[in-house]
């Protein structure tokens, strides 16, 4: 068996980065948007995504990040993944993911632009 | 092309079982010395195959069949994957292409796994009736348009 997905959080200064480490299946989307409402909840607006620890996702997986996706619209915030493999940036962009959400290589750029 | 050579893999039709699956078919693809990024096209492929032959089939025998082929003609040429079930299959023609700005408006967000099948994958091949469905996929060892170049 696969082991679950494991977050980390790193809360800053008008953005919060959620680095995954694992596959992102139902379970693990299912981890990441409760992640992602708490945050919301405490008041982030900018949410970024580094999925540098993550070979692995499934289309239940992204179907759960849309979701995160529709809310960041609907409160007007902000959500950006970086570090994802090839394989996975090719997935979104498959999907139509990267119109609705911001896609960086790497972290700096990415922070630099959900604080920007 | 003929058959260089094959695995035969029978798992239970439970969840991730698609990663037992797509282990087996990334270490056929690495020894045939496919390229990393297109070894990782194959493991997400067969995780969609999979994972809808699990949501979906409702397969009597309870369990997913997998071939794992290595085709060419005297040499490794490309990659082929069959996901089998022996479930109820599906009408084809019902099948709805899924669209991102849909989907962020409906309450449904999933359907995708066919769309990034042949999205990852050089051919797809669907063979569906009463008694189960196929997913076959291929991944040429090269990508086509480099093939030559």
């Amino acid at each position: 068996m696969t082991e679950s997905l494991k977050l980390t959080v790193d809360k800053r200064d008008g953005v919060a980065v959620v680095y995954t480490d694992g596959y992102i299946n139902n379970q693990g989307g299912e981890e990441i948007a409760k992640v992602a409402y708490d945050l919301l909840d405490e008041g982030y607006r900018a949410l970024l995504l580094n999925l540098a620890g993550t070979k692995i996702v499934n289309s239940i997986g992204i179907s759960i990040l849309i979701e995160i996706i529709e809310k960041m619209i609907e409160v007007e915030g902000k959500l950006a993944f970086c570090n994802l493999t090839p394989t996975i940036d090719k997935t979104f962009h498959i999907m139509g993911l990267a119109q609705y959400t911001s896609i960086f290589e790497d972290e700096t750029e990415a922070v630099t632009h959900l604080t920007g | 092309m003929a058959v260089l050579k094959e695995v035969e893999l029978t798992l239970n039709l439970a969840p991730e079982m698609e990663v037992e699956a797509c282990e087996k078919a990334c270490a056929v693809a690495e020894f045939m010395a496919m390229s990393p990024d297109r070894v990782d096209e194959v493991r997400m492929a067969v995780i969609e195959a999979c994972i809808n032959a699990i949501e979906h089939s409702s397969a009597e025998d309870g369990h997913l069949h997998i071939h794992i082929a290595v085709v060419g003609d005297g040499k490794p040429e490309a990659l082929q994957v069959t996901v089998r079930d022996q479930g109820v299959g599906f009408d084809p023609e019902k099948l709805v292409q899924p669209k991102i700005e849909e989907k962020l408006k409906a309450q449904r967000k999933r359907g995708w796994g066919l769309k990034i099948i042949e999205g990852l994958m050089d051919q797809v091949r669907i063979e569906t009736g009463a008694d189960g469905t196929a997913v076959i996929m291929c991944k040429k060892l090269v990508e086509p348009r480099s093939a030559s170049g």
